[in-house]
C-alpha cells in the first residue's frame, strides 16, 4: 500500500548532498536539484489526477513564506496542516534545509529563499504538467483547477481576470471550480466561464429565487479505462465572506445533502472513482467524509495548506496542494472493480529555478503581462526586512498596511482583512507595483473611516476569530484573523466566541480600550456595497513610496494564549 | 479624536458598522425559556420527541433579512395519521413564532419553505404536531456573522 519512502527520497538525497542548506551557494544547490528529481514518483495504477489550486493570479514565479502560526482547534489541533517549522519537518521527516524544508515551512526562510530561489511561475507548471501527460498518456490524465486562479495581481485586475484566462486555456484544464472569481461579478464570471472551454462545476450554488442550480455540478470523463466523475464545490462561504452585491442571485452553502446526492447519482450512472473538486478548506474537507459517503479523492483548496501527501480519512483520500502557484499535486490510483486499491501521492514543488520554462506558455505570459509590464515593474520603495503576510494573527506586510491607513485616513486604529493570499519580498528588494497589487488587488478596495465604539470593536474581532476557530469546520470561513494596527489583544482560540479576545489596548496612550468609548477606524475590503473612500493600493502606494525604505519591526501586539 | 472636517465630510456610510446592528448586545430577544412557553402553548403542553421531522436552514447565513429555511415531516399524510401543523420558532428574535404551517390529508406532504429574518446567531426550531396527538421537534443553530475576512 501506500509508503512516502519514494517522495522523500529525493527529499533526504538532496539535503544530504547539499549539507545544511545555510552554507551552500545557489548554483550548488541547483546543480544538485534537476526537474528529473521533482517529476521522480512510484507511479500506480492507470489514472492521474494532477491538482492545481489558489494560483491567485501569479503567472510568475514568487517567494511565499509559510507561516509560523496556523492554529488548529478542537480534533484538528496538532495535526496537518496544523503544524508549522520544525513540527512540520518532524512530521513529515523532511530534514531541515532540504528543499522540501524550504517550501513548506518557515523555517530558516531567508536564507533558504536566497539559496534555492523562488517557487512558481505557470510556464514552470506548464512543463510539469505536459511532462506528466506525455510520461502517462493524455488519456490517463486529468487536470483539475481548484479555483482562486483569476484574482490577485495588477494585471489580473486591470484585464478584469482576462491574462489569467487566456494563460490557463493554454493549460487546458479538464474542469474548474471558484471563490475570488465571482467578485468579478456575475455577469464577468458567466462570460469567462462562455469562453475557456471546460467545465465550470459547483455543486453547491443555487439561485436565490427558485433554488436551482446555476452551474454544472459533475462532468465526467474516460480515463485510464475507468469512468471518472468530477463534482465541483465552491467556496461554501462566498457571499459571507466577499461581497454578497456582486453574486446577488447566487446562494451558496456547504449543502452535504446535496453533495452526498450527487456522488449517489454519478455513482449510479457508472462512476469508478468520484473526486470532488473542492474550495471548502482543508478542515471542512477533513470532516466532509464523516458526512458524506463514497467520495474516493477530494482535492482541496481555498485555505492554502501545502501538506506533501494526501491524508487519508475512511475511504477518502484528502490532497491540499498549497498556493500561489508553488506546488503541482499528484494523486496516482489504482482501480480494481471500482474500488481504489492502491495509490501514491505528492505536491510537487515547483522550484522555478530548475525547471525549464513552457517556451509557448512563457511567451503568453509575456504577452498578456505586456500592456502592463512598465506599470507593473515601477520600483516604488525599497524593504530592508522580510514582507510576507501569512500568519494567524499578523505578518509585516499587513503591519505595513495597518500603519499606512492610520497614517494616511488619519485614524486611532485600523483593520486589514486576514487574506491568506500575498506573496513575499526578501530584505533587500525593491517594492515594485507588481508587489503592492499581489497585496491589494481585489475589486471591493476602497478605505472606509469609521467611528466605532469599544464594545462594537470587541465584537468584530469576536465575530472574526469565530470564523477562524470555531471548533466545527463548517463554521470557518478559512480565512485568517483580521489585522490590527493601533491596538493590542490577547486571543484565547480554544475558548467560544464572546469569550476569546480581552485586554483590548489603544497603542497611542496604553489605555485600555474602552466599550463605551468611541475610535476611529480606518480599514479595507469592506463587503458592503456603495463604501466610501481611497483605494487601498492607491493609499498604499503613497504611503509606501513616501517612506522610501521599509523596516519591518517584530510585532508582538496580539498575545495568544491557551494553546 | 482627530476628527477633521474633511474627514467628517468623506465619512463613509455603511461597511462593518451597518452589519453590526443586532449582534450580541441586544437584549430584546426572546431567549429559550420563552420560546419554551411558545411552544409549549403550541403543544398543548405535550412534549415534544425528536425524529420524524426535519429542519433545514444554512449553517451560516449569508443574509440575516433573509434566511431560507424548510421543514419536511416523515408522515403517511391519511385521514387516520397526517401532520396538522408545524410552527417554527426563533429564539433570537424579538417574538420567538415566526410561522404556522397547516395541513390536511389532502395537503399529500407535510413540507414547506419559508425565509426568515434572524437578526443574530441563535436556535431556530421547529415543531409538528399529528393528527394522532403525538409532537416532534427539530432545532438547528443558524450563526449570523459579519463576514468579510474570506483567504
Amino acid at each position: 500500500m501506500f509508503s512516502r519512502r519514494d517522495f522523500l527520497q529525493w527529499a533526504a538525497v538532496v539535503a544530504a548532498t547539499t549539507g545544511y542548506a545555510g552554507g551552500l551557494t545557489r548554483v550548488a544547490a541547483q546543480q544538485r536539484l534537476t526537474q528529473d528529481d521533482l517529476l521522480k514518483f512510484d507511479a500506480k495504477g492507470s489514472v492521474t489526477l494532477l491538482h492545481f489550486t489558489d494560483v491567485h493570479a501569479q503567472l510568475k514565479p514568487v517567494y511565499f513564506r509559510p507561516p509560523s502560526e496556523n492554529y488548529g482547534v478542537g480534533a484538528f489541533e496538532g495535526i496537518p496542516p496544523h503544524l508549522v517549522g520544525k513540527a512540520f519537518l518532524k512530521h513529515f521527516g523532511i530534514p531541515e534545509g532540504s528543499p522540501l524544508a524550504y517550501a513548506h515551512t518557515m523555517d530558516d526562510y531567508v536564507n533558504l529563499a536566497r539559496t534555492y530561489g523562488k517557487l512558481g511561475g505557470l510556464d514552470r507548471t506548464a512543463t510539469l504538467v505536459k511532462a506528466i501527460r506525455a510520461e502517462r498518456g493524455e488519456d490517463n490524465v486529468l487536470f483539475l483547477d481548484g479555483g482562486d486562479t483569476w484574482q490577485g495581481s495588477y494585471s489580473s485586475l486591470k484585464s478584469n481576470g482576462q491574462d489569467m484566462l487566456e494563460c490557463m486555456k493554454l493549460l487546458k484544464p479538464d474542469a474548474m471550480v471558484g471563490h475570488w472569481e465571482f467578485t468579478f461579478g456575475e455577469d464577468r464570471v458567466l462570460e469567462m466561464i462562455d469562453e475557456m472551454g471546460y467545465p465550470f462545476l459547483a455543486s453547491n450554488i443555487f439561485d436565490n429565487e427558485w433554488d436551482e442550480p446555476v452551474f454544472e455540478h459533475t462532468a465526467f470523463y474516460e480515463r485510464g479505462g475507468h469512468k471518472v466523475a468530477v463534482i465541483g464545490q465552491a467556496m461554501p462561504y462566498t457571499p459571507i465572506a466577499n461581497p454578497r452585491w456582486m453574486i446577488p442571485n447566487w446562494s451558496f452553502g456547504i449543502r452535504p445533502d446535496v453533495l452526498q446526492a450527487n456522488v449517489d447519482a454519478a455513482r449510479a450512472q457508472g462512476a469508478d472513482i468520484v473526486v470532488l473538486l473542492s474550495h471548502n478548506g482543508f478542515d471542512v474537507d477533513q470532516k466532509l467524509p464523516s458526512v458524506v459517503s463514497g467520495i474516493d479523492v477530494i482535492l482541496t483548496g481555498h485555505t492554502h495548506d501545502a501538506v506533501p501527501e494526501a491524508i487519508r480519512i475512511g475511504k477518502t483520500l484528502v490532497l491540499s496542494s498549497g498556493s500561489h502557484g508553488k506546488y503541482l499535486g499528484r494523486v496516482d490510483l489504482d482501480v480494481r472493480n471500482g474500488e481504489v486499491v492502491d495509490y501514491n501521492s505528492t505536491l510537487i514543488p515547483v522550484f522555478a529555478d530548475v525547471i525549464t520554462p513552457d517556451a509557448e506558455m512563457s511567451a503568453k505570459i509575456d504577452a498578456v503581462r505586456a500592456p502592463y509590464e512598465a506599470e507593473c515593474t515601477r520600483v516604488i520603495a525599497k524593504t530592508e526586512g522580510l514582507l510576507y503576510r501569512r500568519g494567524n494573527f499578523n505578518g509585516t506586510w499587513d503591519d505595513l498596511i495597518c500603519e499606512g491607513l492610520i497614517s494616511e485616513r488619519d485614524a486611532q486604529l485600523s483593520f486589514s482583512p486576514g487574506f491568506r493570499w500575498g506573496t513575499t519580498l526578501l530584505p533587500g528588494q525593491d517594492i515594485t507595483i507588481d508587489d503592492l497589487y499581489n497585496q491589494t488587488s481585489m475589486n471591493y478596495p476602497s478605505v472606509y473611516r469609521l467611528e466605532f465604539s469599544g464594545s462594537q470593536i470587541k465584537d468584530i474581532l469576536e465575530d472574526v476569530c469565530d470564523n477562524l476557530f470555531n471548533k466545527d469546520p463548517f463554521f470557518q470561513q478559512g480565512g485568517d484573523m483580521v489585522r490590527v494596527g493601533g491596538m493590542a489583544y490577547t486571543c484565547a482560540p480554544k475558548e467560544n466566541i464572546g469569550s476569546r479576545i480581552s485586554n483590548m489596548t489603544l497603542l497611542e496612550t496604553g489605555e485600555p480600550i474602552e466599550a463605551s468609548s468611541n475610535y476611529v477606524v480606518a480599514g479595507w475590503a469592506s463587503v458592503n456595497e456603495d463604501v466610501e473612500g481611497p483605494a487601498v493600493y492607491d493609499l498604499m502606494e503613497n504611503y509606501i513610496s513616501g517612506l522610501g525604505v521599509i523596516d519591518p519591526q517584530p510585532n508582538d501586539a496580539v498575545k495568544v494564549i491557551g494553546m | 479624536m482627530k476628527l477633521t472636517r474633511r474627514d467628517a465630510l468623506t465619512y463613509s456610510a455603511g461597511a462593518i458598522a451597518m452589519a453590526l446592528v443586532g449582534l450580541r448586545g441586544v437584549s430584546a430577544h426572546a431567549g429559550t425559556e420563552e420560546t419554551g412557553t411558545a411552544v409549549s402553548g403550541f403543544t398543548g403542553g405535550v412534549e415534544p420527541q425528536s425524529g420524524m421531522i426535519t429542519l433545514k436552514a444554512p449553517e451560516i447565513a449569508e443574509n440575516g433579512n433573509t434566511v431560507p429555511v424548510s421543514i419536511s415531516v416523515d408522515s403517511p399524510m391519511t385521514a387516520d395519521d397526517y401532520v396538522e401543523s408545524v410552527a417554527i420558532f426563533a429564539e433570537g428574535n424579538p417574538n420567538p413564532e415566526v410561522v404556522v404551517f397547516n395541513f390536511t390529508p389532502l395537503s399529500g406532504e407535510a413540507a414547506a419553505t419559508t425565509r426568515m429574518r434572524l437578526a443574530k446567531t441563535q436556535n431556530v426550531v421547529a415543531v409538528a404536531k399529528t393528527s394522532t396527538g403525538k409532537v416532534f421537534m427539530d432545532k438547528r443553530e443558524v450563526k449570523v456573522t459579519i463576514g468579510g475576512c474570506g483567504g
